[in-house]
């Protein structure tokens, strides 16, 4: 083959599925970023209705364009690093692996049929790998800021997510031995086909474990203890400044709306609803979304925030019996029917 | 709490105890109330010792009180417990009036105890607030908030001041109410019955608030009162003592409340008597509103009450008075005589019990000012009722036994 023909096959295979697949990446990461702006403003504006204040409301008409004014402003502020952090490079990093491990499952995250970015074949594994993944960049920043604040926040996350992960993937396994199959487009779609249509109704107490296990996942109120504001004062990124300490939040808003998703996907039947809006195949997908995020914003504004080896007792001797219970039961739905 | 003990006292004994984990929490910390400064060891997340800090807030209120008059000194009893600076101001008014002998008309006393109790109110709102808010729950801190600022907002009508009232003063209040504010009490006191219903929906019946509060910083009666605590704090142990019930002082032996107590001795007891101690204060104010009507047109301050002008030098003997009751006259001013000697009143404020020792050598400004300030004693019993419990719950502890700093180091 000449190199004429070699660099035709290069860019034709570059332009079919390279090109594809930056195409959809570039199109989901600034849909997410979006919406993980509009998150933080929904959720100030959500959570002020129902503290009976206004929220923002300065920043262009209502306050819309607050979140854009808060990423400049944190751009715009001195990146502070402490002088006697343990190691600089790993202070460095450590948002940096939080916010990518949380953005990556977006990419095996199925919107619609036929959009998801990779579409591989343990694609439950992979947002799974990559939930425990976001939480050693918690730790990491913990330990890294060697401040007494931080490591006690970061031992908190480590400790939480062991427990918390357990019970989720567990409360998951249920759905899997359902749908048999680890892909998360198979899983959808053996979802429609199943009489329910959803998985939430037979396997209400996988769903059960599983939201407040990524409740947990997610470290948010009842279970934000690594960042328990009145406790840690900030807890692991106390130490953070500008964009680094921004890129946590992002992480977190990140990792909710990952957790959001997978609960669509996995226990609300995806982009199934109750009938087609024609134009917009990931309507019921979106509604759903959103009503989940709003859900993790209204936990906030009501619940207190659990201690810590209330949290531990409540994730071991709670969530991961009731997520093997829940394996159990379904093996016998699967047998019987 | 024992279980916890046991462990650390096994890990010392085995060796593997290694030097404690220091946290300084403080003194700019969300959730010490102010400036308190907390020295922590800990052993995971176990406190083995914590050792409160004080005196970021000293302004030197008892020694500054020397230099100032007696109604000069109201002033800075507003800056003691700043949430409640009405009751401060009552308590201290008490103790100079006790001194002087001053007989204070009725119609004052029941206003006073309107703003005592309304400052109790506001003060409670506010320990619920922080309380509620140390513990994660957020949305309790702006209702209460909303309801406190109503409070404030008569208050301000009243005197002029939302914070630090200086209302009354010595030998009576400052100014009458009117009519406006006695009805937008008569609002609030049927109101707010209705609002304490709200917070507890939020917290009293979720389970996350019961497991953080219920049996966290215990603390008996016996050793309550061995340690000095007083108020509600003492109250949730079991212990029947309330200044209002036990000495009455102004018309609250008129009164028709019931005394707050609660036995269990932790968090939760306390944060139930506070919130009881809430709707007993609304019920009070609304009797001395019905009482306020008895007396209409009665002066609220005494003919003999003193200016705010008082000789600061030693007054050698009485000079003759063109008053007839009793009195100086120095450089075409009047002023009352205030006898030598000393007292010592206290009044049941929202912390607790404070209390003003006042010695007099016969001129216009104190010879001295001791103040028994209830966050003080607080403060020095957090160690005990910490001990063993864990990073959290010294959050928990702090918020219920319901500190001041401003009052704590004066």
């Amino acid at each position: 083959m000449d190199v004429q023909g070699m660099y035709q096959a290069a860019n034709h295979f570059l332009l079919k599925y390279l090109g594809i697949s930056l195409f959809k990446s570039l199109v989901i990461v600034v849909v997410a970023l979006l919406h993980v702006a509009y998150a933080t403003y929904a959720e100030r504006k959500i959570i002020g209705r129902m503290q009976q204040r206004i929220g923002p409301n300065r920043v262009g008409p209502r306050g819309l364009l607050q979140p854009i004014a808060d990423v400049l402003k944190l751009l715009g502020k001195e990146d502070i690093t402490p002088s006697c952090v343990d190691s600089r490079a790993v202070f460095m990093v450590a948002p940096f692996i939080s916010l990518v491990a949380g953005a990556t499952s977006l990419a095996v995250l199925p919107i619609w049929e036929n959009f998801v970015v990779t579409n591989v074949n343990a694609s439950l594994l992979v947002v799974l790998a990559m939930s425990s993944l976001s939480s050693f960049g918690v730790i990491l920043a913990g330990w890294a800021s060697n401040s007494r604040y931080a490591f006690l926040g970061g031992l908190r996350a480590g400790a939480q997510v062991v427990s918390y992960e357990i019970a989720m993937a567990l409360s998951l396994v249920g759905v899997m031995m359902l749908a048999g199959s680890m892909n998360l487009v198979e899983i959808v779609k053996a979802q429609i086909a199943s009489p329910f249509k959803i998985y939430a109704i037979p396997q209400i107490i996988g769903f059960f474990v599983f939201m407040i296990a990524a409740v947990a996942e997610t470290n948010r109120t009842p279970f934000d203890l690594p960042e328990a504001e009145t406790e840690l004062v900030a807890g692991y990124f106390v130490e953070y400044s500008a964009m680094r300490f921004a890129l946590f939040y992002l992480a977190e808003y990140f990792g909710m709306i990952v957790m959001s998703i997978l609960a669509v996907v996995c226990y609300l039947g995806g982009w199934y609803g109750p009938f087609e809006i024609p134009g917009i195949p990931f309507f019921w997908f979106l509604v759903k979304v959103y009503f989940l995020i709003f859900f993790y914003i209204w936990i906030r504004a009501t619940l207190p925030r659990y201690r810590y080896d209330q949290l531990m007792g409540l994730g071991w001797k709670v969530l991961i019996p009731l997520a093997l219970l829940n394996i159990v039961i379904t093996g016998f739905i699967k047998i019987l029917f | 709490m024992a279980q916890a003990l046991e462990i650390i006292q096994k890990q010392q004994e085995a060796e593997e105890w290694e030097e404690p984990y220091l946290v300084n929490m403080g003194p700019q910390h969300p959730a010490t109330h102010g400036v308190l400064r907390i020295f922590l060891e800990l052993d995971g997340e176990y406190i083995v010792h914590c050792d409160p800090r004080i005196g970021y807030l000293h302004r030197g209120i008892e020694k500054l009180s020397e230099t100032f008059t007696y109604s000069q000194g109201i002033v800075l009893t507003d800056r003691l417990d700043y949430i409640a600076s009405a009751a401060n101001n009552v308590g201290y008014c008490l103790a100079v009036e006790k001194l002087m002998g001053l007989e204070v008309p009725r119609r004052a006393q029941i206003i006073r105890v309107i703003v005592a109790e309304m400052a109790r109110i506001a003060s409670h709102l506010l320990w619920l607030a922080t309380h509620a808010l140390d513990i994660g729950a957020m949305t309790v801190f702006l209702y209460c908030f909303r309801d406190r600022e109503w409070l404030l907002n008569i208050y301000e009508e009243i005197c002029g001041a939302r914070l630090t009232h200086t209302y009354p003063v010595i030998g009576g209040v400052r100014l009458d109410f009117t009519q406006h504010i006695i009805d937008e009490l008569y609002r609030f006191t049927e109101e707010f019955p209705n609002r304490i219903p709200e917070y507890e929906t939020l917290i009293d019946v979720n389970r996350i608030w019961l497991k953080r509060t219920k049996g966290v910083g215990v603390i008996s009666g016996e050793e309550a009162v061995n340690l000095g605590l007083t108020g509600p704090s003492l109250r949730g142990s079991g212990v029947r003592y309330d200044l209002r019930k036990n000495c009455p002082y102004l018309i609250y032996d008129e009164l028709d409340f019931d005394m707050a107590v609660e036995y269990e001795g932790d968090v939760y007891a306390r944060y139930r008597v506070r919130m009881k101690e809430m709707r007993e204060a609304n019920k009070i104010i609304r009797q001395c509103l019905d009482k306020l009507a008895e007396c209409e047109g009665e002066p609220v301050i005494a003919e003999d009450a003193p200016g705010l002008f008082m000789p600061f030098g030693k007054l050698k003997k009485p000079q003759a008075s063109p008053h007839p009751k009793r009195g100086y006259l120095i450089k075409g001013v009047e002023v009352p005589v205030v006898p030598e000697g000393e007292v010592y009143v206290a009044t049941e404020v929202p912390k607790g019990e404070l209390g003003f020792y006042i010695v007099s050598d016969g001129s216009g400004h104190p010879w001295r000012m001791r103040i028994r300030a209830p966050s003080f004693v607080h403060i020095s019993a957090i160690p005990a009722l910490c001990k063993g419990q864990m990073v959290a719950d010294i959050i928990a502890v702090i918020g219920s036994v319901d500190i001041v700093l401003g009052e704590c180091d004066r």
